[in-house]
């Protein structure tokens, strides 16, 4: 990433003005559109700390200090749905980073070209639909008449209706998830699986390994580099499980396993109108997102010397 | 049995040994069976959608209908058709797909040019500000905030601008951007071109395909988005078809949630459902139509930004 020539290392302001002026034009609109709807809203958290009006000020009327947060801090709602955002978080983590991993290593296994293929386009399918048809999808394979029941009926059981138990809310968000995106997720596997080195599998089995231990001591150390970016990234939107799939997904008889923080607080804040509040919660939900995703590079720094940036 | 075969056309992939021991056949076997169930288990959910849309609601309510349609026949899609919404809301998603799309792919490409100059002085901070926002957001509630006191609801512009540029497309073009030769752009300086001239005529005629890829980006994601306008636009005569399919599936669970136990609330649920399975249809069907041309684009897509990051 070091800079290609000695003269771009400090080209003074205004000779970079008077030359690249034009290309400076081009980043103008770009630049207002990251000030205005990514930068803006940052500041715009402010009213965490601010009594906020409708019709108001959108940094709000006067301050109020940590109100807010000791508001959330003592309401037990909230400790419930941030263990429901913890919960949904590791188990989405547990199923949709590995899985991929493994479909990537089967589809590398098999030798027909036409077949692979054929299985790749259709596991990617479902990345290209719309979250709300896939919650329309699953709401009408697990209704009462649905695929799943008349299995169930098919082995004696009776009908359950399961999107209106919270017990099952979990399994099902999950299942739906890894249907969703894990075809989609191989691309870059099988991408860095091409480039693992193949004499390395010849110096592997002159060692006297089979294939399954060529798998373990030259294959994943192969896409390791790929393994753990994804899994940095991943650990990035730990926060912020699939909102808008529960918020399809859910409704109050499932709440005690299905709502989370980002619906909470969308609940709380656009349905009821206490932006301030929700505020205060999105606020310390951001703030552990970046918090997260900081360490989680740190470490990998640190241990297997991969990172972001 | 094709193995060797496909070995001798793509030698470089597996050189894993001369002869396959039994264990190996014995997975290649299982890998076959899981991949199957792979394929079955993605396109399950489809065909029974697909056979649900053509049967009669009582076969449905009876728990009868699974992949083939019972009591065929195509009164749903005459009455999902004639319905004036349905057509004014897919109107609509192609109207804001349009819109968003073009503003998205000028700025990324403006954007994406002028951070693959890198000669450029504040490079690194132009860089910095985009990557940023991957990590930190604003949030639900201040940006609802923003677009609200902006007066953006219930115009195109509160889904097109909030998410106007996608940080990850705008680094795949910016790698793109930086494998061009340079020898190229300076051989346009020479001839006079400024830097206009140069985007236009020299650089966008060589990232035709680039181009393409950034409008299917971003058009498919903004044809499945849901909840910008879900959240921004009131008007039934505003919403797109995703929020059209929305609601129709929000009104069957709220029947059931109202209804409370099962038995009194089934009727209003069941015969919502053909009518719900010929709109998931008839919603998946242009993107289906699409699919087998444009995967490829984003399959490339995803490998440039990989590469980058």
């Amino acid at each position: 990433m070091a800079a290609p020539t000695p003269r771009s290392r400090r080209t003074p302001w205004r000779r970079a003005l008077r030359r690249d002026w034009q290309l400076y034009s081009l980043a103008v609109l770009p630049l207002l559109f990251f000030l205005t709807f990514r930068y803006l809203p940052m500041l715009g958290n402010v009213i965490a700390f601010r009594r906020f009006q409708p019709g108001g000020s959108i940094f709000g009327e006067y301050w109020t200090g940590l109100r807010y947060f000791r508001l959330f801090f003592t309401d037990p709602t909230f400790w419930s749905v941030f263990t429901n955002t913890l919960v949904l978080g590791a188990l989405t983590l547990l199923f949709c980073f590995p899985l991929p991993i493994v479909l990537a290593l089967l589809l590398n296994e098999v030798r027909n070209r036409a077949l692979k293929r054929f299985v790749q386009s259709v596991s990617y399918l479902p990345h290209f639909l719309s979250i709300v048809i896939v919650a329309a999808m699953v709401l009408q394979l697990l209704s009462v008449d649905g695929t799943v029941n008349q299995l169930v009926r098919a082995v004696g059981g009776e009908p359950v209706p399961f999107m209106q138990q919270a017990g099952w809310f979990r399994t099902i968000y999950v299942s739906s998830e890894v249907w969703q995106t894990v075809g989609w997720g191989t691309i870059l596997y099988l991408a860095a699986l091409t480039t693992v080195d193949g004499d390395l599998y010849e110096a592997a089995r002159i060692d006297g390994a089979n294939r399954w231990r060529q798998t373990w001591h030259v294959t994943l150390p192969g896409i390791r580099p790929t393994m753990v970016t994804l899994l940095i990234l991943n650990i990035g939107t730990f926060m912020a499980v699939g909102f808008e799939k529960i918020l399809l997904l859910y409704n109050p008889l499932t709440y005690p396993t299905a709502d989370v923080i980002s619906t909470y607080l969308y609940r709380v804040g656009i349905v009821s109108g206490n932006l301030s509040y929700a505020a205060a919660i999105g606020l310390f939900e951001s703030v552990i997102g970046l918090t997260l995703v900081l360490s989680a590079n740190a470490i990998s720094r640190r241990t297997v010397g991969t990172s972001l940036w | 049995m094709v193995s060797t075969q496909t070995r001798t056309r793509a030698p470089a992939t597996r050189p894993r040994g001369p002869r396959p021991t039994r264990g190996y056949r014995l997975f290649q076997v299982v890998n076959a069976v899981v991949l199957t169930g792979v394929v079955v288990v993605t396109l399950y959910p489809f065909l029974t959608i697909v056979a649900r849309s053509l049967s009669d609601n009582a076969y449905i309510v009876a728990g009868e209908v699974n992949l083939v349609p019972r009591g065929f026949n195509l009164t749903a899609y005459r009455v999902v058709t004639s319905d004036p919404t349905f057509w004014i809301s897919y109107r609509n998603t192609v109207f804001y797909t349009v819109v968003a799309t073009l503003i998205s792919v000028v700025l990324t490409t403006c954007y994406a040019y002028v951070l693959s100059k890198r000669h450029l002085r504040g490079r690194t901070a132009l860089v910095g500000i985009a990557v940023f926002t991957m990590f930190f957001t604003g949030g639900l509630i201040p940006n609802y905030v923003l677009v609200t006191s902006l007066g953006l609801k219930n115009t195109v512009w509160a889904i097109a601008l909030p998410n106007a540029i996608n940080v990850f497309n705008l680094l795949v073009m910016k790698a793109f951007f930086e494998s061009l030769p340079v020898e190229l752009e300076e051989a346009a300086a020479v001839d006079g071109l400024n830097t206009y001239g140069t985007l236009l005529r020299i650089v966008l005629p060589l990232s035709k395909a680039m181009v393409a890829t950034m409008v299917l980006f971003y058009a498919v994601s903004f044809w499945n988005s849901w909840f910008a306008a879900f959240l921004y636009l009131d008007r039934q005569d505003l919403l797109p078809v995703t929020v059209y399919l929305r609601n129709l599936i929000a009104g069957a669970t709220d029947a059931t949630q109202t209804g409370g136990g099962l038995g009194s609330a089934g009727d209003v649920v069941q015969s919502a459902a053909t009518i719900q399975s010929v709109t998931i249809v008839l919603t998946i069907l242009p993107i289906l139509a699409v699919y087998p041309f444009i995967q490829r684009y984003f399959v490339s897509g995803i490998m440039l930004g990989a590469v980058k990051g």
